[in-house]
């Protein structure tokens, strides 16, 4: 197996849309649900629900930043405490910490345990080989990116079959590959192997697309725990499993992307001045890159965001598409870009002069010109509503690299 | 010839009943595909009366077989019914499955591929995909109909509008095959599957490969390209752009480091030996320049 293929499919750099990560508690809650052994804990939002948290484990805890990041207890985000006391200490200094832009808002008090070996175990999605994989090694303790880098053959690589899944004769498989016996006594063995099973048994009963835990630990009299889990579910299972409702995280830091999540639109603010609707994540980010290229002759400027409106948009996504859009300050001109599929471009246009009205109407001035762009379904039509409109900061171009110079140029005499 | 799909190809609509199923299947009619029945568990033996043509329903796959002797499937149900439908389309033995659906999960999908794999005898395309279309043939999914002609190019993309868009860029020279695979992180047929097929085809004279960032399906594929392609291709990744971290909307549209940037895949296209265009109109213009030379 090539190096660079076991790098792009590791956890970390496998992200999906469609994709909900959790953070360490909520992984451990499932892990719970399915039997996968761990320490008792409870979440805190403050420092004295910490405190509490302590008080009832009644040993030395860990307080544990609950961000979704990797590198937290390098950034300081872990701690022990002996005390009660010394818990809400902590909690103090963690919480409101920014770790790599992350701001915790909420700390894991659990019990702290006496650790004998470290392991790292994982069950993913192989894109590149259309399965699923299961990673593991004996070697714990360092980060698994280093690890998998630096030695590759100490971390087993074994293709899991969506058939047949992982019983107990595969979880075997998958312990000797990762020479789990050369470094733990056979009782330890066979307790990672039954933690794969259980392990397993989350990845396909919670639809994730990621469980990983990092470390699975054993403790001085041999008890296999898994210390520290993060887990990815495919929010397109969500129809079978509503209480994964709770998990989505519909928070984003940025207010114009919050809002769009509010409308179930799928936009990402960018940091340029040209606002961008299409549909089809292809066709936008290849906007994306033509407005850039077209921006280089007008003063360098650039996409102010992303916007997928999506197959079969009607005419309210348009019309809630262009109010996020024309709410950004930075916003100069905008690029709608559409090659109707199943998209029909009429019912685009519709949308084009019903946000028009619906921002007029609430008395606000609409002066950010628009370069509409439309080919395909009804393409005819929808160009034809648009004339037939006659609104003046509406303008129709023919071909994408014509509309992308003519949106760049609004923009550099807008500023 | 084309590839997986010809004038020969007898279709049938899983979720034909429904409301996107009927407005395509109207729209596949329309451009000339044989539609032979429509699959709705429960609906067999209605009749469904299309502007040029009347199709019957049956309740099963292996029903619609028996009667019609068909060949592929065209799956638009929902997310929840999809992975029976596959499946039973793969019981029924049918060489191809077009799963237009979008939002299937990815257990469901690993578990039909695996599936599929087994049996042997049947290929995917997608899900989440918009199709594929011999022009002027067949058209077995959402692919429009009425923006492109008959030619020599093959298309092989990620991306559903971008396929629309290269086909009514290169309107004037026309297309094989052009077979959108979709965006998904699993996928039944993929763009080597693709190159393989063109490269066998001898009605298709040079190929279109469209990528997107994220993965390494394109990197792949150019490795595929230099070992097994001696027809031309012309290659465009859409994402040159977008910043690091941000995840742009397709399941594996993401980019985190350098792998699977548009940069690095535009590289090893050309690395062997694939044109690579900046933009979709300058792809179409490097794809007409090298079909006018031939």
């Amino acid at each position: 197996m090539a190096l660079d293929t076991l790098i792009v499919t590791l956890p970390s750099r496998s992200k999906d849309v469609t994709r909900v990560d959790l953070m360490e508690y909520q992984a451990k809650e499932l892990f719970t649900a399915h039997g996968v052994p761990g320490l008792p804990g409870s979440t805190a939002d403050d420092p004295d629900g910490a405190r509490a948290a302590a008080e009832q484990i009644g040993t030395t805890v860990v307080v544990k930043a609950q961000v979704k990041t990797g590198g937290r207890g390098k950034a300081g985000g872990v701690k022990l405490a002996e005390t009660p006391d010394e818990a809400k200490e902590k909690a103090e200094a963690i919480l409101g910490l920014d770790i790599k832009g992350h701001v915790v808002k909420r700390v894991l008090v659990t019990e702290a345990t006496d650790i004998e070996a470290e392991y790292y175990v994982s069950f993913l999605l192989d894109r590149a080989n259309r399965t699923f994989l299961a990673m593991a090694s004996a070697e714990g303790g360092m980060e698994i990116e280093q690890l998998a880098v630096e030695r590759p053959e100490a971390l087993a690589r074994v293709p899991v079959d969506p058939i047949a899944g992982v019983d107990e004769a595969k979880a075997r498989e998958i312990v000797e590959q990762g020479n789990f016996a050369a470094f733990a006594p056979p009782v330890v063995v066979d307790a990672i192997a039954g933690v794969l099973v259980k392990l397993w048994d989350v990845f396909v009963n919670e639809d994730a697309t990621l469980v990983e835990v990092n470390p699975l630990v054993r403790t001085p009299d041999d008890m296999v725990l898994a210390i520290d889990g993060k887990v990815s579910l495919d929010e397109n299972a969500s129809f079978r499993h509503p209480d994964h409702e709770a998990y989505v995280d519909k928070d984003a830091d940025d207010p114009l992307e919050r809002a769009a999540k509010e409308k179930d639109l799928n936009y990402v603010k960018l940091d340029g001045e040209v606002g961008i609707i299409g549909n089809g994540a292809g066709l936008v980010m290849s906007t994306l890159d033509v407005v850039a290229y077209a921006g280089e002759e007008f003063g360098g400027v650039r996409p102010a965001n992303f916007l997928d409106i999506g197959g079969g948009a009607s005419a309210g996504v348009m019309a809630n598409g262009l109010e996020i859009i024309l709410s950004d300050p930075a916003v100069r001109s905008v690029f709608v870009n559409v090659f109707g599929g199943i998209t029909a471009c009429d019912a685009v246009a519709n949308g084009i002069i019903a946000a028009i009205e619906m921002l007029k109407g609430r008395g606000e001035s609409i002066d950010k010109p628009l370069v509409v762009r439309l080919d395909g379904n009804n393409a005819r039509e929808g160009r034809r509503i648009l004339q037939e409109a006659e609104h003046d900061i509406v303008e129709l171009v023919d071909t994408m690299d014509d509309a992308a110079r003519r949106v760049a140029e609004l923009a550099a005499q807008g500023a | 010839m084309a590839i997986f799909l010809n004038d020969k190809s007898k279709v049938i609509v899983a979720g034909m009943t429904g409301s996107e199923g009927s407005k395509h299947t109207q729209r596949m009619i329309t451009s000339g595909t044989q539609i032979v029945g429509g699959v709705t568990p429960g609906k067999g033996g209605q009749k469904v009366d299309f502007a040029g043509a009347t199709v019957p329903v049956f309740s099963s796959v292996s029903e619609a077989v028996a009667e019609t002797g068909a060949d592929v499937s065209v799956v638009f149900v929902p997310p929840k019914f999809a992975k029976a439908a596959v499946i039973e389309a793969i019981d029924a033995r049918l060489p191809l499955v077009v799963v237009i659906t979008e939002g299937i999960p990815v257990h469901d999908t690993a578990g039909f591929f695996a599936y599929a794999q087994q049996a042997g005898t049947t290929r995917i395309i997608g899900p989440n995909c918009p199709g594929l279309i011999s022009p002027g043939r067949s058209n077995a999914g959402i692919i429009p109909a009425d923006i492109t002609k008959p030619g020599r190019i093959g298309l092989v993309s990620k991306s559903g509008t971008l396929t629309y868009q290269m086909m009514y860029e290169l309107r004037d020279i026309g297309f094989s095959t052009a077979v959108g695979i979709g965006g998904d992180p699993v996928i039944g047929t993929t763009h080597i599957d693709c190159l393989q097929a063109f490269q066998d085809d001898p009605e298709t004279d040079a190929i279109v490969m469209i990528g997107e960032i994220g993965g390494d399906a394109e990197e792949r594929a150019a490795d595929y390209v230099a070992a097994h392609i001696t027809k031309p291709v012309v290659g465009y990744v859409a994402g040159f752009t977008a910043p690091e971290g941000k995840t742009m909307g397709h399941a594996g549209a993401i980019i985190s480091g350098s792998a699977g940037t548009a940069q690095a895949k535009k590289e090893a296209l050309e690395s062997a030996g694939v044109q690579v265009g900046k933009t979709p109109s300058e792809t179409a213009r490097l794809m007409r320049e090298l079909m006018q030379s031939h």
